[in-house]
């Protein structure tokens, strides 16, 4: 089998705070990393590989020339090559450019059997790319998959996660998946590998190397826009209760009941 | 680049560099310089003490946005019944509608669903258009997209709505690419520009570390997803009738690749966030998946629900279903009790509507009590005993 997977550089947001007194973003020292959801994409695809001989996984993203690092840290857990969409002409590009530019380049790439990638990346939560990215090649594709049950000559059985409870769903191949983390468990890296990693070419491909003209990316290949951004105003402080315990929870069930709240 | 650095302003004093969420300026040669990785958020232009930063009009080219009326809501029914976030979009979509002063519609996908019809318009819709088919008694990627899709073509609605489910989410991006057209995601705030009639689609950004505020100015329909317990409920009319309009759902051979073998129900406790009145979290703070079992008997008391932080779902503590924040579920009960949660940006994200928000925890600095109506510093494994006392 032939399987793609897409993945993110991303910002790890959870390292990051507002400063308290201007409530602006403090980024420094805020890592990158590989995107949770894409780590767990990449690990089925290795375990797949892993099942089936002669299998081969690659490894397609778009981001800044620095998103080669994340690159080869998935190199290094196993995948066997990795490309990297990169230009200027992709900047600002909202999920409707990006699925374009990813499809492309999966084109380029192609012959696959099955893509794979995360739900969505945590530095902008939409769970968009990967659908889209299906709809542009003309394939199907089944999101927030939580297993893959089976896989057949030309279709594939896998869960997919509901919010209270699951699906099963056989999608014919080719096709997209996407991964949620109850998946499975990503590998970490082993140390042989880094150094193969680092010995490997991370093919970089700029608009004219996947047949796109520069008006059909980023910011001018998007139709939405952002007005503005702001960080969100906090909300005014409360009360802070006092006395023993027992105090405490007399007076919160008081107030409590006196708003009608319970 | 949407975003531009005017040389002649900059006085290269860094500020943007530091300040930009996305790392996307440098220095070069003593100037400022917007790189490939900015999202043309628009911090930098706020931030800039001389105004040297600029944004410039450069989007995609559109569409005919005159040739495109009436608000469109997603009816997303499972089993026959109708989600509750499509009702609250009916709410939501009629204020739009009136600011733009055209119908409200919804769409409704199912095989034999026409009894939920009524209900649409008793919520506030002026039309509904409707498929049945086989195909669409419940949800599938491929029927459903092609269905909608076509009705879009036809009709050409100017919004859609549709709840950011795992349905919503599922189904809008696949739209979206059809109608070339964009989608934002998981909104909590819709608005009409009161000048020109636009949609102005707020919603998190960068973990719930930023709100953006997205336009869709020259591609329609504008789509947004909403995220569950976000608008209100409107008023239900009992005997409100409209208009049906019956839409066509043919499906040849290839058209629809994906079958749901089964759907299985339930597995995990069945875990209401969204509609719930009372949610009782639990935190790190617990420091142990038993902690749980005393905010169970809490939540139980005042018929609420358990919630948990991202830390005690990465800890395998509890399923990943009680998640409220960011990642998890969006909450507003009238009751949220924050036990033990220090209160990261991400879950205040998820809890910060609430109607009354309590938090217990032993350190009098933790975030959490910023957003808190009622704060109590103490150990939970105390306190919450001591409610339950009070409660008898």
């Amino acid at each position: 089998m032939k399987l793609i997977v897409c993945a993110k550089q991303v910002p790890d947001t959870n390292e990051v705070k507002i400063d308290p007194v201007k409530g602006t973003l403090i980024r420094e020292g805020v890592p990158s990393i590989l995107n949770p959801d894409d780590a767990n994409a990449l690990e089925e695809a290795l375990a797949l590989k892993g099942r089936y001989p002669g299998t081969t996984v690659s490894v397609i993203s778009m981001g800044p020339p620095q998103a080669n690092y994340m690159l080869r840290e998935c190199l290094a857990m196993g995948a066997d090559d990795a490309y990297l969409l990169s230009s200027r002409a992709f900047g600002g590009a909202d999920t409707c450019a990006t699925s374009t530019t990813i499809a492309a380049g999966i084109r380029k790439i192609g012959g696959y059997d099955i893509i794979f990638a995360g739900r969505q990346a945590i530095d902008g939560d939409t769970a968009q790319v990967g659908p889209q990215t299906a709809q542009r090649l003309g394939i199907p594709s089944v999101t927030y998959v939580r297993k893959i049950r089976q896989i057949k000559e030309k279709s594939v059985i896998v869960e997919r996660q509901l919010e209270d409870g699951y699906e099963v769903i056989e999608i014919n191949t080719p096709c997209l998946l996407t991964a949620v983390k109850e998946l499975n468990d990503p590998r970490y890296m082993s140390i042989e590998s880094i150094e193969d990693a680092y010995k490997k070419d991370i093919a970089v491909w700029g608009e004219g190397d996947v047949s796109l003209a520069p008006e059909d990316c980023g910011l001018k290949a998007s139709p939405t826009q952002v007005f503005r951004s702001f960080t969100p105003p906090p909300k005014g402080k409360g009360e802070m209760l006092s006395g023993s315990v027992t105090e405490m929870a007399a007076a919160l069930i008081a107030r409590l009941n006196e708003k009608h709240a319970l | 680049m949407a975003v531009r650095i005017i040389p002649e302003k900059c006085k290269g004093c860094q500020k943007c560099v530091k300040e930009c969420p996305f790392g996307a300026i440098s220095m070069q040669e003593k100037l400022a310089a917007v790189g490939p990785s900015c999202t043309n958020c628009g911090v930098c232009i706020d931030i800039c003490p001389f105004g040297a930063i600029e944004k410039l009009d450069e989007g995609a080219r559109g569409v005919d946005t005159t040739l495109y009326h009436d608000v469109w809501v997603f009816a997303e029914q499972r089993d026959g019944a109708l989600m509750s976030v499509s009702v609250e979009l009916l709410g939501e979509g009629k204020k739009l509608a009136d600011e733009i002063g055209c119908k409200l519609c919804a769409i409704l996908c199912g095989d034999g669903a026409e009894g939920l019809i009524g209900e649409l318009f008793e919520y506030g819709a002026d039309k509904v258009y409707y498929a049945d088919a086989p195909e669409l008694k419940s949800y599938n990627t491929d029927a459903y997209t092609k269905v909608i899709y076509q009705a879009i073509v036809k009709y050409k609605p100017e919004i859609v709505l549709l709840g950011a489910t795992h349905i919503g989410r599922d189904l809008g991006p696949c739209l979206a690419v059809h109608c070339g057209t964009g989608l934002t995601a998981d909104c909590t705030k819709l608005d009409i520009d009161p000048e020109d009639k636009k949609l102005m689609q707020t919603r998190p950004a960068f973990g719930g570390n930023l709100m953006a505020t997205i336009l869709c100015p020259n591609h329609r329909p504008q789509m947004s997803t909403v995220r569950p317990g976000v608008m209100e409920k409107p008023e239900r009319v009992i005997g409100r009738t409209g208009e049906r309009i019956d839409i066509a759902a043919a499906f040849k051979d290839g058209d629809i690749r994906i079958r749901v073998l089964e759907v299985i129900k339930g597995l995990t406790e069945q875990v209401s966030l969204t509609d719930a009145k009372v949610i009782v979290s639990g935190g790190a703070g617990l420091g142990g998946p038993e902690g749980f079992e005393l905010i169970g008997r809490l939540a139980d008391r005042l018929g609420g629900v358990v919630g948990a932080s991202r830390a005690t779902v990465d800890s395998g503590w509890i399923d990943h279903s009680h998640q409220v924040g960011q990642t998890g579920t969006t909450v507003k009960p009238q009751v949220y009790f924050a036990c033990g949660i220090s209160g990261a940006i991400q879950h205040l994200a998820g809890m910060q509507n609430s109607g009354y928000i309590v938090a217990i925890n032993k350190n009098e600095n933790a975030p959490i009590f910023e957003v808190a109506d009622y704060g109590i510093v103490g150990d939970l494994y105390k306190v919450i005993p001591a409610i339950l006392d009070v409660l008898g």
